[in-house]
């Protein structure tokens, strides 16, 4: 009698080329038949070095790497990285900048559960929110466009405040081959007045477009059957692996930055913390959702401020911050300043610094180590991905080949970060 | 000019002709089906388009209008990639044996009362055996490739096709007990009268669980996990490229039209018009507003055209199933739903309840 062929689990390559992998995740999946033994995820494929590009550049020409890092959560990243600096240098932004901060925090975190919310819901299969969710991206993007000229890649922030105020009028949109005088007046008509006045006319209907993704959703039965009890992380685990934000909410433990150990004026502002029950992809879901109606509440209280509070957004000190350019042009001292500024940078005092704010993924840190220099000794980015995505053994293991998928979307991967 | 023709005909020997006329006849349903799954397709990009609030293919032609020829155009210019390691054979009669199936199926299905290629008295039996068939081209499509994506596809199709073969076979029994015939034609004759002399009425939870399994039989969203775009890549046919996998999008439109059609023609009689038998007879005399109220092959299209609207509806809409989740369905839900089913309609029989039992 022949002996019976030795039965083996067979590996599957899931990336990095897959519609899933959320750019450049290589798993290596050990499989029986449509079950996951064992999931190994490979990371490095978006290596960028900006750790160590940021050694080598002054303070200020590095925030523009850091929007680069999680490229759906920009100014977040930014954020982060201009409160260590500000730490080390003991300034502090003035109150309106510190508002403004606020305000484009929750904006970006809007902006990145919508991406989130799309793709997860792609993944899963249900293709038309992701279309839904860009509409209302596309609004914020020119919020972006309109405070920076950038759309995505802002480097708005900047230490002792940002980079400028909030502009009294929108960009606008031109006749041109495709567009006729008439679509242009009627995608004008919300641009007419400044900034703050489009984003109220956002605040105002993005609730009720929440509600419009969660009909496509919520208790739809496939949706429920695809992602109750799916990557199950119980709390004590969750802590245990270093999660943080929608993960670590998700599993039940109310832990958020912006009430723990609250930086800028999150303490002046009202705003809940969502949790979930059973930490699965479903409560992340939930959490996830509520947490941009939350955001949507912290926005509106934002520009109800900021109308009523004229003032400076960048602190008086022209170590730090420019000069203004009328000024350039007939004091000779504010000229030195521009010109030292742009080119050496300023010094910090010598020390290590951590300064960490939440993020829409979880804890985005960053660990500044100066030598007393105008550049960073060492710069150590502490990405709320990279815990996350180390789980992925822990929460894919006995669950099928879809479930997968499911778990790297509700796990929120942007490898801009994780990669670094 | 027609004289001619007809002499030249008459002058063409008995044997010749028969074969000639089926060849016309299969050409005649055989092209208008290709043009329809060309348009098919560009009906899905648009109507997706529309509930996704974006515009959809508008750049070819007159608002997109010439875009299917030119997608068709562009699958047969490029190249067929064969893999290093793919048995070559199997690798190109996949294909092939996905759409045969498909548009063989054809052969019986009526358009309107005469109009039809096979009038056979077994045709739901053929019709049956023949989309069985098409699973076939996709398990060698998925097992010739040598690709782990392909095989775990393949291999998830054939599993979903088996299990939805049995649920729609029973909901093929219901109809062949309310129409007592198994010919396609006879089945849509029986259901004459009116709107309520419809097999929709008393097969009510059938119908439901032929579509559902119809749309899981052709691999469409929510069930389209053979394909499985975000975690299988493209399933069975990931491997291939150029007019190798346009064939395959072929039958699989040809596979959906096929469905929506023998949907309309058990459960809501085909050709036949909803206004007959309540109507006033004064209606059918308007001149051309008459005969599109009578019964015809418009009233069939119509029907398909609606069923085809769902198939793109439930794409742009549901989240797609896991896999085991499907066989929960088909196994657990369907298959005694129309078990039952079957006992409730032999009750109605026996006591010849309504228009359709008696």
């Amino acid at each position: 009698m022949r002996p019976m062929p030795e039965i083996r689990n067979f590996t599957l390559n899931f990336g990095p080329q897959h519609p899933s992998a959320h750019g450049v995740l290589r798993l290596v999946l050990e499989m029986d038949g449509e079950v996951v033994q064992r999931a190994d995820p490979h990371i490095g494929l978006l290596h960028r070095a900006t750790e160590k590009l940021a050694e080598s550049k002054p303070f200020n020409q590095s925030i523009g790497y850091m929007d680069r890092l999680d490229y759906v959560s920009m100014m977040c990243n930014e954020h982060a990285y201009v409160l260590a600096i500000e730490k080390l240098l003991g300034v502090e932004p003035p109150i309106r900048a510190q508002y403004i901060r606020v305000m484009f925090d929750e904006v970006t975190r809007i902006l990145n559960h919508l991406l989130w919310l799309g793709s997860h819901a792609l993944d899963i299969g249900a293709m038309t929110v992701f279309l839904y969710c860009f509409r209302e991206r596309e609004d914020l993007m020119d919020c972006y466009e309109a405070v920076s000229g950038a759309r995505m890649h802002a480097t708005y922030y900047r230490p002792g405040g940002v980079y400028r105020d909030l502009p009294e009028e929108m960009p606008k949109y031109e006749p041109s081959r495709w567009r006729s005088e008439r679509e242009v007046r009627k995608l004008n008509e919300a641009r007419e007045g400044s900034l703050l006045d489009f984003l109220e006319r956002f605040t105002e209907r993005f609730p009720k477009r929440v509600d419009e993704y969660e009909t496509l959703l919520t208790d739809n039965r496939i949706w429920k059957q695809r992602t109750v009890g799916i990557g199950v992380v119980p709390p004590e685990r969750a802590l245990a692996l270093g999660f943080t934000g929608p993960m670590l909410r998700g599993s039940g433990i109310a832990w958020d930055l912006r009430k723990k150990q609250p930086y800028e004026v999150y303490d002046r502002l009202d705003f809940d913390i969502p949790v979930g029950t059973n930490g699965d992809c479903y409560d992340r879901y939930l959490v996830r959702i509520e947490e941009m109606r939350q955001s949507n509440r912290i926005i509106r209280q934002c520009i109800d401020w900021l109308r009523r509070n004229p003032g400076p957004v960048m602190v008086d000190d022209h170590k730090v911050a420019p000069p203004p350019r009328e000024e350039m042009k007939r004091d000779m001292e504010a000229l030195i300043h521009h010109f030292k500024l742009f080119t050496e940078g300023y010094c910090v005092p010598e020390g290590e610094v951590y300064a960490a704010v939440e993020h829409p993924k979880g804890e985005f840190g960053i660990y500044l180590v100066s030598d007393g220099a105008n550049k960073p000794y060492r710069v150590k980015i502490r990405a709320p991905g990279f815990a996350h995505l180390s789980a992925m053994d822990e929460m894919a293991r006995g669950h099928m080949l879809a479930d997968v998928v499911a778990i790297i979307g509700t796990q929120d991967i942007v490898f801009g970060e994780i990669d670094r | 000019m027609i004289e001619t023709i007809q002499s030249l005909w008459a002058a063409v020997p008995e044997p010749v002709q028969i074969p000639v006329l089926i060849v016309v006849k299969i050409l005649v349903i055989v092209l208008p089906l290709m043009g329809a799954v060309a348009y098919l397709t560009f009906a899905e990009r648009k109507i997706i388009g529309y509930i996704q609030v974006r515009i959809g293919p508008n750049r070819v032609g007159p608002r997109g209008w010439l875009q299917p020829i030119a997608d068709a155009v562009k699958l047969l210019t490029k190249e067929i990639v064969l893999p290093a390691n793919a048995s070559r054979f199997l690798f190109l009669i996949a294909p092939v044996l996905a759409i045969g199936p498909a548009l063989a199926a054809w052969a019986v299905v009526p358009f309107d009362e005469g109009l039809l290629l096979a009038d056979i008295d077994a045709a739901l039996l053929y019709v049956l055996a023949l989309t069985s068939l098409a699973v076939y081209g996709i398990i060698i499509a998925g097992w010739a490739s040598n690709s782990k994506y392909a095989l775990l596809g393949a291999m998830r199709s054939a599993a979903q096709m088996v299990a939805y073969e049995i649920a729609m076979g029973f909901a093929l029994v219901g109809v062949l007990m309310v129409g007592d015939s198994l010919n396609l034609r006879e089945i849509v004759l029986r259901q004459a009268g009116s709107p309520l002399h419809w097999f929709v009425w008393p097969l009510l939870p059938l119908f439901v669980v032929y579509f559902v399994s119809g749309v899981a039989e052709t691999n469409r969203a929510p069930f389209d996990v053979a394909e499985g775009e975000s975690e299988i890549v493209a399933g069975f046919h990931v491997e291939y490229s150029g007019i190798a996998f346009g064939v395959f999008f072929l039958a699989e439109y040809a596979n959906m039209i096929l469905i929506s059609t023998l949907a309309s023609l058990m459960f809501l009689g085909g050709w036949l018009s909803p206004f007959e038998g309540w109507a006033p007879e004064s209606w059918f005399a308007v001149p051309v507003l008459g005969t599109l109220l009578a019964s015809g092959i418009h009233w069939l299209l119509a029907k398909t055209a609606f069923f085809l609207f769902c198939f793109l509806w439930f794409r742009a809409t549901f989240p797609r199933y896991r896999y085991d989740q499907i066989m929960r369905l088909g196994w657990k839900v369907f298959l005694p739903l129309t078990i039952v089913w079957l006992f409730v309609e032999g009750l109605a029989q026996y006591f010849r309840i309504g228009p359709w039992f008696a």
